[in-house]
């Protein structure tokens, strides 16, 4: 009876016969499994309108964003003078190369360790001043006042890397050797804090600048990420604190809840879905961002902020430069800053999702 | 009770609105400084006296006003290669975006829809572009590739033919524009598609009449954002036609006079070549700075009320 239940779905059993013969609705299913890829061949063809229209976006995104991946072959070859392909394989030696105690290494790790430390500070001040500014934004009722602000903090965002790099080297440059003045800004600086301080020597050192100086340029740098992106990154933030139903804050009004309160009870649990995307996101542009404005600030390895200032990427630009057998170590050294990246944005995104249900991906 | 809650409220809001105002400040500042450096005279430049407005005159005694000198040097001395980047820049700047909105619109259009099949690998493989890039180094190698393939389509070498085409054809692709406008078509009720469908209207016409113009607010801030970046870029450019000076884009330009005839770069150059009695070195780069800021301001007031729609990227997610 039990063989019977389980299986009568596709065999019949015919009692005269003593025998199991397929039942109908098998047979449909049969017929139809066997025409699978007929049917959905015949979709897309009729569809093919559709698939037509993927083509332009597949073979722009095949070539040359999928194509260059090729490339990556060269870090396992040698430097021969060849095109990257037909040179010979070498193992991993370019990577061993990498890891051994010497010249080119320490520019490789110099790198390594200044692509994290900018980017960690970057994350460490970059991610909260949006959100600060959108909660101030949220405090200006007059419509006309906030406009005028948020125009003014998000035109930075739109300005070039170049000149958002002309106007930083400019605003604090040194005495220059033609027998001109300090930026604007240095000068501000060696005013507030004295010309005999440690900025109002760096500032004075002439022809160089604060842009030059190891001791400030991480500074300089972070402070010129917040300009330009601060208050274009504040918008998204700023749209999810005036999604808050404002009876929730009459509520904890009358619960007494302070300021302070009503942000963290009110406000930070609104916006938290916002908060953890958008670091993902943060997140997955963290070892990428940056490489044209830090080349700007820093394209030679006599500049004077070289010891801060080299990322991978940009280190990877001067020993392509410098020949093939760098261009090896050069590709080598910026896959592995890639994947890292990768691992970042998979892995924090991975966390997400277990940890608060959002994710992005 | 109520008392207190008032209190940090107020304060609160005392410390919102002075840091706004410092910020928002702070934030035109750099620009409303070049501007009136630009405008100043040598002597006022030179002498870092030019804090907020354009200064005149000599040693002790400035005063207010405008100096044409800098847009001078710019315009006439610099004139014929300056505007040639110019109009190098424009011509990039359009056509690119009208290339890049080209497949981002139907690629989007074909991804919205829940019918294609092998939706979830496409989507893949456009997310996967935003995860891993193959670096600096091999791009060059492709995109100098590039330039030998479409050499050869023409029948010529790298050296001939107008580089400009590499950067507007293989650069400017940006995966969040594709799949911003992909969410703003999935929003679009699928009643009305089916209605057009009924009335016999074609896949295209369908994209064209009803998708389109439903989704206006995205597609004008995803071109908006293709315009700008290619407004602005400078790095591929720069390392694609390093010597095809009358490709150049203006910021290239400006980076190129800034490198080679000026001090501000430091040590890169022993010498500055960049010499003029009526104007300031500062004043010229400022008035390159200026010419080159002045489409993205132009337009600005325009693009403004679309940002808040761009960057509510509602997720990438499957």
């Amino acid at each position: 009876m039990m063989f019977k239940l389980k299986y009568d779905d596709f065999l019949v059993y015919d009692e005269a016969t003593n025998t199991y013969s397929m039942s109908q609705e098998q047979k449909v299913r049969d017929e139809t499994e066997r025409n699978h890829w007929k049917t959905t061949g015949l979709t897309v063809l009729k569809d093919w309108r559709l698939y037509a229209m993927l083509i332009p976006m597949i073979l722009v995104y095949l070539l040359w964003k999928y194509l260059p991946m090729y490339s990556l072959v060269a870090s396992f070859k040698s430097g021969d003078e060849a095109q990257a392909i037909d040179r010979d394989w070498v193992g991993i030696a370019n990577f061993a190369h990498l890891f051994e105690i010497g010249g080119d290494a320490v520019d490789f790790w110099r790198a390594f360790r200044n692509t994290f430390t900018l980017a960690f500070y970057g994350l460490l001040f970059g991610f909260p001043f949006p959100i600060i500014l959108a909660l101030f934004f949220n405090e200006v009722r007059s419509n006309i006042a906030r406009s005028v602000m948020q125009v003014c903090v998000y035109l930075p965002k739109f300005l070039s890397t170049v000149i958002v790099t002309t106007l930083v080297i400019s605003l604090f440059k040194g005495p220059t050797a033609a027998g001109g003045e300090m930026g604007v800004v240095s000068k501000f600086l060696t005013y507030i804090s004295g010309a005999d301080s440690f900025i109002g020597n760096a500032a004075a050192i002439a022809d160089k600048g604060l842009i030059q100086s190891t001791r400030y340029f991480r500074a300089i740098y972070i402070v010129a990420e917040l300009w330009e992106h601060g208050g274009y990154d504040s918008i998204v933030f700023f749209a999810a604190v005036i999604a808050v139903s404002p009876t929730s804050y009459e509520a904890a009004q009358i619960d007494g809840a302070g300021k302070m309160a009503q942000m963290r009870y009110v406000v930070l649990p609104s916006i938290l879905s916002t908060v953890v995307i958008m670091l993902i996101m943060k997140m997955g542009s963290l070892l990428s961002i940056g490489y044209e404005k830090l080349w700007l600030f820093c394209n030679s390895n006599n500049s004077g902020n070289y010891e801060v200032a080299s990322v991978v990427s940009t280190l990877a630009n001067m020993w392509n430069d410098k020949g093939s057998v760098y261009q090896g170590y050069g590709v080598a050294a910026e896959m592995m800053n890639n994947l890292i990246g990768m691992i970042l944005v998979l892995g924090s995104n991975f966390i997400a999702r277990k940890a608060s249900d959002v994710s992005l991906y | 009770m109520k008392r207190k809650i008032e209190i940090s409220e107020l304060i609160f809001k005392i410390i919102a609105y002075i840091f706004l105002i410092i910020f928002a400040l702070l934030c035109i500042y750099p620009l409303l400084y070049a501007l009136s450096a630009a405008f100043s005279s040598k002597g006022a430049v030179d002498s870092g006296e030019v804090v907020l407005w354009p200064l005149l005159g000599k040693e002790g005694q400035y005063y207010f006003g405008f100096s044409l000198e800098a847009f001078k040097y710019v315009a006439v001395d610099k004139g014929n290669n300056f505007w040639i980047a110019y109009a190098n820049t424009l011509f990039m700047c359009g056509v690119g975006t009208v290339w890049c909105m080209v497949y981002t619109v139907l690629g989007a259009y074909a991804l919205s829809k829940k019918r294609l099949l092998g939706r979830k690998g496409f989507n893949f493989f456009l997310v996967f572009t935003m995860w891993f890039s193959a670096g600096i180094i091999p791009q060059l190698l492709n995109y100098q590739n590039t330039a030998n393939f479409f050499a050869s389509i023409v029948g010529s070498t790298t050296e001939d033919i107008d580089l400009k085409w590499v950067v507007i054809i293989a650069m400017g692709m940006n995966a969040t524009n594709l799949i911003l406008l992909r969410n703003s078509f999935e929003g679009v009720p699928s009643e009305i598609e089916e209605a057009a469908r009924i009335d016999g209207a074609t896949e295209m016409q369908i994209l064209w009449q009803v998708y389109i113009p439903m989704s206006k607010a995205t597609i004008a801030t995803i071109a908006l954002f293709f315009g700008i970046s290619r407004w602005n870029g400078y790095f591929w450019a720069q390392k694609v036609m390093p010597n095809q000076k009358y490709s150049w884009p203006v910021q290239v330009f400006i980076r190129d006079f800034i490198e080679n005839e000026t001090a501000l770069v430091g040590p890169l150059k022993e010498t500055a070549t960049f010499n003029s009695q009526t104007t300031s070195e500062l004043s010229v780069v400022y008035a390159m700075v200026v010419c080159g800021v002045i489409p993205i301001l132009v337009i600005y007031p325009f693009i403004q009320k679309y940002f808040a729609k761009g960057v509510n990227m509602g997720g990438v997610k499957e």
